[in-house]
């Protein structure tokens, strides 16, 4: 009996990147009705309900009041900005169990506006790394800049070479009405951009935006009835990558395990697919994902990103064609839910005509959540046209 | 979104970076302890042997739950470096700052900075010893490079 397959139904990204005047409630609903929509839905159809730390109050509990829901099935997991692709991965196993047809998936936060950290940062501070991480003035990107150092002192890889990944990025979000930089920027532009914590520039890393994104996962039956063409969940891969009590390695990341994951059963590789969504919290992020997901050998990324490889339509790998977190969204500083939408948009044919990879059958979407190879989730989905 | 920084008051004579020292918990006393005292030690394991950072009483390599605290040598070199130019809060008053992992003699690499310097001249693979600054409320450990 062939695997009774997940697929995605509707999608919603929030057009927002400044909105001080929603609620984050109103804003998972703004999403939620708009992936309803997209996918010939209602409320009334959702069974299944799935949010993440970015979910007020008792999470999905205070959700589903909100939004009036009535669930047979909901997940509450919270693995950072992967968290969206994990949903997508829990959501295909509760419907190819039969536990549910149609589950909602929505993000939404408010950091341009300001406010309290996604999850709080209470849980932080009662980590039980806490009081050995917190004493040294560690940023975001300082730890991501921790691990661009190592790769470049181990592999070569230039600054230059993390610029093409920005490049890249910013020649998609030019075509994109709602990119919170919508600018085109050159290599020189990067590196002449003020160093925020070496090697890492500020054009290295990625924008902070208000916003929110919704999907919907629905059975073979469901997505059969709807007149909207759906994406295949055809794999999904999940891992964590620790400090491992302190043998720490900063040159890879959980994508190592979580790709073949995906790769396995999804039955094709690397050299199959079409376009990705790659994880963009820093141009950084991307290149040691590409190596751990195997488009290129481990060391080779910063070669393999020269020359316009991720510049959609045409290029080797075109990658991130909303423009990414880069450039143009990353909203409540998680970029796993944007990920998922623009490779269901390129499966679909709806990405921008400029940036529409021809034919576009396989699409890889890469989540990263946490804080890069030292206490990470990894989260990788293989989607398929509708009839794959 | 910047990684939570605790926010008390504190200064250090050792070096001019905020210095904050955690509270203890009984699981990792014998850390701080020794810290005001100048050292390091750390939990060993005593099934698989593997030193353990950050500390804790479980083995995180095989699982084991009986640990012994061993003194480190305080040596080390540096793993990864970043200088840090921009950060928020009372760390932005102390850029630029290098935020490190150093790799212990002893085997784990910890998060830490390297002081006593000049921040341009730090690398990967540096030498480096421990310096801890101290405060009444505690200690944090931080490393200089190695003298010689």
């Amino acid at each position: 009996m062939p695997p009774r397959r997940a697929h995605i139904a509707g999608v919603f990204e929030h057009p927002g990147r400044h909105l001080p005047d929603r609620t984050l409630p109103q804003v998972h609903a703004d999403v939620a009705a708009g992936a309803l929509e997209d996918a010939g839905l209602g409320f009334g159809d959702v069974d299944a309900y799935y949010s993440a730390g970015d979910a007020p109050g008792f999470g999905v509990l205070s959700m589903a009041d909100y939004l009036g829901l009535r669930c047979r099935t909901v997940d509450s997991t919270e693995s950072g900005g992967s968290s969206y692709l994990l949903h997508v991965q829990h959501a295909a196993a509760a419907i190819a169990a039969g536990d549910c047809h149609v589950a909602l998936v929505t993000l939404a936060g408010k950091p341009r506006t300001g406010g309290a950290a996604p999850g709080g940062s209470a849980r932080f501070s009662s980590a039980p790394e806490a009081p050995f991480e917190n004493q040294y003035g560690l940023t975001v990107p300082g730890g991501y800049a921790l691990a661009a150092q190592r790769h470049m002192h181990e592999f070569g890889t230039t600054s230059e070479q993390l610029a093409e990944i920005k490049v890249a990025a910013s020649l998609h979000a030019q075509h994109n009405p709602n990119a919170f930089l919508p600018d085109p920027v050159t290599v020189e532009d990067v590196l002449a951009s003020p160093m925020i914590s070496d090697p890492l520039h500020r054009l290295d890393c990625c924008v902070i935006t208000d916003g929110g994104g919704a999907l919907v996962v629905v059975s073979p039956e469901v997505a059969a009835s709807l007149p909207r063409r759906t994406a295949t969940v055809l794999g999904a891969g999940t891992a964590v990558k620790h400090a491992d009590a302190g043998r720490i390695d900063l040159t890879h990341t959980g994508a190592l395990w979580s790709g073949p994951l995906a790769f396995e059963q999804a039955g094709c590789g690397p050299a199959d697919i079409d376009y990705v969504s790659i994880y963009d919290s820093f141009t950084i992020t991307v290149l040691i994902t590409l190596e751990d997901l195997g488009f290129c050998a481990k060391g080779e990324g910063g070669r393999f990103v020269e020359g316009g490889t991720l510049q959609a339509p045409h290029g080797a790998l075109p990658f991130n064609t909303d423009g990414g977190g880069l450039c143009n969204n990353h909203p409540g500083n998680r970029g796993g839910m944007t990920k998922v939408i623009e490779a269901v948009r390129q499966l679909r044919g709806e990405a921008h005509p400029a940036l529409q990879v021809p034919d576009c059958r396989l699409a890889l979407a890469h989540g990263t959540g946490g804080s890069l190879a030292t206490r990470m989730g990894s989260a990788t989905l293989v989607l398929g046209q509708e009839d794959e | 979104m910047a990684a939570p920084d605790d926010t008390s008051a504190g200064g250090s004579a050792a070096s001019s970076l905020p210095t904050s020292p955690p509270p203890t918990t009984p699981e990792t006393q014998p850390y701080f302890d020794a810290l005001a005292e100048g050292r390091i030690e750390l939990p060993v394991c005593d099934a698989c042997g593997h030193w353990i950072f950050y500390p804790r009483s479980f083995c995180p390599v095989c699982g084991c739950r009986d640990v012994t605290w061993r003194e480190a040598t305080g040596r080390g070199s540096v793993y990864s470096y970043s200088v840090t130019r921009q950060a928020p809060g009372r760390w932005g008053g102390a850029t630029p700052y290098v935020l490190a992992y150093v790799e212990l003699d002893e085997g784990p690499r910890m998060l830490t900075n390297v002081v006593g310097g000049d921040v341009e001249a730090v690398h990967i693979g540096m030498v480096v010893e421990l310096e801890v600054a101290r405060t009444e409320d505690g200690a944090v450990p931080r490393f200089r490079p190695a003298a010689g």
